[in-house]
């Protein structure tokens, strides 16, 4: 590992190229925020592992490899290629409105044609156009650009997203669907970059699912943030499996209101590399938060999980649950922090992560983080690192299934933890179904798990 | 059916089998009686093939094949079936899934179709019944959070869904109040038939009373050293293990003089 900054040159020649493109046209405002998140990003660098942040992953081969930005091409995606995917079946498809990005980009062929007319979905360049005035009050203010360098290499870039804004008192029947797909055809980044506005008393289901239909290199730089209203109910599921070369980075800032009900569901396959960054402010009395991970890794992936949760006003509670399963020489980070602020009396947090490691050669960081500055608080972690039970395998040998096929049940039982609390049977089935083929000799038997 | 011969076992170079001889045929009923650390359960495992045991010495036939060449899953799938003293917790995993990925296993081994959703459901109600079990355990995971007499009756239950030819319980009569004891003895005796062969290994005589045994047999110390009708479990029960222990002595210097 080096500890020296790597000098963020091909990205900083990109972005005067990307400037020169779009010219001085467009919103002062816009180009003002992506000229400072340049010069932010020009300083900061990209994190070392002398960062306490960044200790235990190694962002060199991404500030190494020359990637270039994805150009918007009309045929970036054939549908064809699109059904090579892991998508969740039919019926969820038929159901949800979906929103498709290629290489970061808006695809409106792929795309729903019909989202519903009882809110705002569209990209987020079109939104900065039209010059939404919640754009302008909402982008790049809660994900800060001045200590996270991927957020601000992603603000810098901004160029398409989505864009969700539920108005208040709707309720979405159906969950909204975000899918960006990269090509990987060549080493190019990608800054996908979303905002979701969830209004006072709204309630709405949203996904985002990255996948890669080929195998090369390519990074995806994604940044969500997510505003929830007084008393909105938000679900959030964030869905990664790419190809074994893809570096993803993603932040999710999350800004909450009171008595907001906010649950993110994070899924993690692996890439090469991947960091997931997801920071919730509890910044409204009775706000309740509840933040679910599962990590898959094998070969040589690295997948990191840092989240923040802040709890800012009394209230509050928190409840998170990571879990992973690490195979052959792969790696992970989970890295949970928990703030309860001085006037965040009566908050409630609970933190959990659970590892299983199905090899020698795997390891895992775990490092629960408690900063507490108020007296009547509840506050509990716990952490633990393990292998299969061995008396649990010969219980189920012990009733006629095979070694292998225990190793799997136990292996996959260990996950359904955290994938039974989600409540889209889609999204959750084409996740079982994932996780089975991950697992060496996966049998098919899934009904009834 | 089961032919056990010469049979010594160790954990660790610590011999706990030295030397069992024992031959149980299709349609009995034997108990192995024994006090604590007599090598009871260490026979019940190492004839379900739990790994960490070193066979020194001795075989166990059965059905004519060596059953201690066999893999766990292979002696399960070939009929031999332990009910765990203590069941093992499994997260994640319903019971339902379990018994079913189980029984289809067996059955597959068998030459038979695996069974459906539908007709597993079928079938597997009516066996809760026999067993007074809450139809809501199904979908709960494997063991979790079951009382100590759920578990018992959970392993009960899953012999008389898989239907193996050679039951060995294990203490299954230990830690159940009365009602729970007998629901449980109904299960067995139930099972009891004229193709298929069960092994009582029990600490205490009391399940004897309501599963009554063809043959009772005593361990210590790794030997059978008695064996008899149902009334020796009666002995055992007014005089306890002690005299047993004393006239075993005799036989051991007889062997090392």
């Amino acid at each position: 590992m080096t500890a020296a900054k790597e000098m963020p040159t091909h990205f900083l020649s990109s972005f005067a190229r990307l400037e020169h493109q779009l010219g001085q046209g467009g919103d002062a405002w816009f180009h003002r925020v992506r000229k400072e998140a340049i010069g932010r990003f020009a300083e900061l660098g990209f994190p070392t592992t002398r960062l306490e942040e960044w200790k235990f992953t190694n962002v060199d081969p991404i500030a190494r490899m020359p990637f270039h930005s994805a150009e918007f091409r009309a045929d970036g995606l054939p549908t064809e290629r699109l059904a090579e995917l892991p998508l969740a079946h039919a019926a969820f498809e038929q159901r949800c409105s979906r929103i498709v990005f290629v290489n970061g980009h808006y695809n409106p062929q792929l795309s729903s044609r019909d989202l519903p007319d009882n809110l705002i979905a569209s990209s987020l360049a079109s939104a900065i156009e039209r010059n939404t005035p919640s754009v302008k009050q909402h982008l790049a203010r809660h994900a800060s650009v001045q200590h996270q360098a991927f957020v601000a290499l992603n603000t810098a870039f901004l160029q398409d997203g989505a864009f969700i804004e539920i108005p208040s008192g709707v309720t979405l029947d159906a969950p909204i669907y975000l899918l960006f797909v990269s090509t990987a055809d060549e080493p190019i980044a990608s800054h996908p970059r979303s905002l979701i506005i969830a209004g006072d008393n709204s309630q709405a289901t949203i996904v985002e699912d990255y996948l890669s239909v080929g195998t090369g290199v390519y990074l995806t730089n994604a940044v969500t943030e997510i505003v929830a209203g007084e008393n909105s109910v938000v679900e959030h599921y964030k869905l990664q499996d790419e190809n074994e070369e893809a570096f993803h980075v993603a932040t999710v800032q999350v800004h909450q209101a009171r008595s907001s009900i906010f649950t993110h569901h994070s899924i993690s396959f692996g890439g090469a590399l991947v960091r997931n960054d997801v920071n919730v402010a509890l910044d409204g009395e009775g706000a309740q938060c509840t933040l679910n991970g599962l990590y898959v890794t094998t070969h040589k992936q690295h997948v990191d999980n840092h989240t923040v949760i802040d709890h800012i006003k009394p209230h509050g509670t928190s409840r998170e649950l990571y879990k992973g399963i690490l195979d052959d020489r792969s790696s992970a980070v989970f890295n949970g922090s928990i703030i309860v602020r001085k006037d965040a009396q009566k908050t409630d947090a609970r933190q959990s992560n659970k590892n299983l490691l199905l090899s020698e050669n795997a390891t895992i960081d775990s490092k629960p983080q408690l900063e507490i500055n108020a007296d009547d608080v509840k506050c509990s972690h716990g952490t633990s690192i393990g292998h299969l039970d061995e008396d649990s395998v010969y219980y189920l040998r012990s009733r006629g299934i095979g070694a292998k096929e225990a190793r799997s049940v136990l292996t996959y039982g260990f996950a359904n933890d955290v994938l039974n609390r989600m409540k889209l049977d889609a999204v959750r089935v084409r996740l079982e179904c994932a996780l089975l083929a991950r697992m060496s000799g996966g049998h098919t038997q899934l009904e009834g798990l | 059916m089961l032919e056990i011969k010469n049979l010594h076992a160790s954990v660790e170079n610590n011999e706990i089998l030295r030397g069992i001889d024992l031959t149980i045929n299709a349609g009995e009923v034997h108990a192995i009686m024994g006090p604590n650390g007599s090598g009871k359960s260490t026979l019940a495992h190492v004839l379900a093939g739990r790994e960490g045991y070193q066979i020194t010495q001795g075989e166990a036939i059965y059905e004519g094949k060596d059953l201690l060449a066999m893999l766990p899953e292979e002696r399960a799938r070939e009929g031999v079936f332990l009910a765990f003293q203590y069941p093992v917790e499994i997260a994640g995993v319903s019971n339902m899934y379990f018994l079913r990925a189980a029984l289809n296993a067996i059955r597959k081994h068998r030459g038979l179709d695996e069974l459906d959703a539908m007709d597993f459901l079928k079938m597997v109600r009516e066996k809760m019944k026999l067993l007074d079990m809450d139809e809501t355990l199904m979908n709960r995971p494997v063991n979790e959070g079951f009382s100590g007499g759920e578990k018992k009756r959970n392993e009960i239950f899953q012999m008389a869904v898989l239907e193996p030819k050679l039951a060995i319980l294990d203490e299954t009569d230990s830690g159940l109040d009365i009602d729970a004891l007998r629901t449980v003895s109904e299960g067995i005796n139930r099972l009891r038939g004229p193709e298929r062969a069960i092994v009582l290994v029990t600490h205490y005589q009391r399940l004897l009373n309501y599963v009554v045994p063809d043959f009772v047999h005593v361990l210590s110390e790794g030997r059978i050293v008695k064996s008899g009708g149902k009334e020796l479990a009666l002995e055992l029960e007014e005089k306890g293990y002690a005299w047993l222990e004393e006239s075993a002595e005799p036989m051991k210097s007889g062997v090392n003089p």
